[in-house]
């Protein structure tokens, strides 16, 4: 028997959860020891036709990145699917629409309006805009076409086992690889981190319990290195976020944003973090309490920077 | 063709708000039969999260009810909803959600003619906003 087969894949995403894999270290050389790639677009040259020609389950594991943007994403996400045995939703992209979710806000056709007509900096004088198909003396080349709502991995295919992050943390992945490497591996749909409770439970910055009198953005405040920071008014997500990264940003003195995921047992992350908030408000006067939480930029896109696909609302109401 | 009749869930507080649902019951009131009542302990108990889940299962609207500010029979849970609704109201917007879907009020459990006022107002504001449909997630292409 040869060694086990392995795939990475990127689909709607940035790129960062392929340099997170590499950001293992040298480990990436026992992954290398330990497995074959067969497919990994983002670091070697490899073609679709190739994984196609795979027979069924060949794949031992797929690493499998970002969204569900498109139809090439979903057509590639099953494919992939049909050729793994197990199948992981590596980044929040994949496990949760992450940033690129936030598009379920908007329709497709604003999107594509703002992108290729109305932003300022657009010159586009004809108004051309990316089109599904072309017509060349080839014949009719077609690309891929923009779904109506971005979709986090695991609503079009089943998907075995997520790992968090934005991108996920080096120890994170490791924690993931170590467990198929080592044949370890947890129950099905196991969010895999070093923890499933809130990031507060490991972050050491000391809470003293404060009320918030006021909102601050990062820009506008320099906090106190020493104390909480959402008691400190920064809207530090770490309450409503799953821990396991190390609570690296508010050691920094930047509220955590909830790259994460929600906690074990929560459905939607969003609502959980803005319940935390809307009772943390130090007034007793209903006005003044309103008055201090419409200080809050952009409320949809703070609670549901990393997963607004898999919140129970997934996207703005269609006319 | 029949108006609209919307589904309203009303989540009343059990100190005040459910009692005074009850005063308007007992006193024969007439209000809107659109609003289904969810009795919770307090309005404090009322996550976001069950208000927003009863929009997806097919509410038209949220009414909230709980003691009037000072009131609260656990002295804060009131002024915790205030910061929750005002936050999801707001929120819900940018979803395309109108804000008079979702409403928070006060009702005493004297104030049966009040519930009764607040249950036909709120019920004529969603009729007139229409039934809120469900979020769909189909495929829609361009090109």
């Amino acid at each position: 028997m040869g060694k086990p087969k392995a795939a990475f894949y990127w689909a709607s995403s940035c790129g960062g959860c392929d340099i997170a894999i590499l950001a293992i270290g040298e480990k990436i050389l026992d992954v290398a020891a330990a497995v074959d790639i067969v497919f990994w677009p983002a670091a070697m040259d490899f073609k679709y036709e190739d994984v196609k020609g795979m027979p069924e389950q060949s794949i031992d594991v797929c690493l499998f990145n970002g969204a569900i943007r498109n139809t090439e994403d979903e057509h590639v996400a099953k494919m992939l699917r049909s050729k793994s045995k197990i199948m992981i939703a590596y980044g929040s992209c994949a496990y949760e629409g992450c940033i690129p979710g936030l598009a379920n806000l908007f329709t497709v056709e604003s999107i594509l309006d703002h992108v290729y007509k109305d932003s300022p900096s657009t010159d586009n004088q004809q108004k051309v805009l990316p089109q599904a198909t072309v017509t060349v003396p080839e014949g009719e080349l077609e690309l891929p076409r923009l779904q109506g709502a971005v979709r986090a991995l695991h609503q079009i295919v089943d998907v075995d086992f997520f790992v968090p992050g934005c991108p996920p943390e080096p120890r994170t992945t490791w924690l993931a690889l170590e467990a198929i490497l080592s044949g370890a591996l947890p129950e099905k749909g196991t969010v895999i981190s070093h923890s499933a409770k809130a990031l507060c439970e490991e972050c050491p910055l000391p809470k003293e319990g404060k009320k918030i009198k006021k909102f601050y953005r990062p820009h506008q405040v320099i906090p106190d290195p020493k104390k909480c920071l959402l008691e400190q008014g920064l809207l530090c997500y770490g309450v409503a976020t799953r821990g396991g990264c190390g609570s690296l940003c508010p050691q920094a003195g930047m509220p955590c944003t909830g790259c994460y995921g929600p906690v074990e047992g929560v459905v939607d992350q969003g609502l959980h973090f803005l319940t935390a908030l809307g009772s943390m408000i130090d007034s007793i006067d209903p006005d003044e309490i309103k008055r201090i939480t419409d200080e809050i930029a952009d409320p949809a896109g703070t609670f549901y920077r990393y997963s607004l696909p898999v919140s129970l609302l997934k996207r703005a109401k269609t006319k | 063709m029949s108006r609209f009749e919307p589904k309203i869930v009303a989540f009343l507080c059990n100190w005040c708000s459910y009692a005074g649902a009850d005063l308007a019951g007992t006193s024969r009131l007439q209000y809107a039969p659109n609003v289904r009542v969810i009795r919770v302990m307090c309005s404090g108990r009322v996550e976001p999260y069950l208000v927003v889940e009863a929009l997806q299962a097919g509410a038209d609207g949220v009414i909230v009810l709980g003691c009037h500010p000072g009131e609260c029979h656990y002295l804060e849970g009131n002024y915790r909803t205030v910061g929750r609704m005002a936050l999801l109201k707001r929120m819900l917007g940018q979803f395309g959600i109108e804000e008079e879907r979702v409403r928070l009020d006060w009702v005493s459990a004297s104030e049966g003619v009040r519930f009764a006022s607040i249950v036909n107002q709120a019920t004529e504001a969603i009729r007139a906003l229409g039934p809120l449909r469900g979020q769909k997630t189909q495929e829609v292409s361009h090109g």
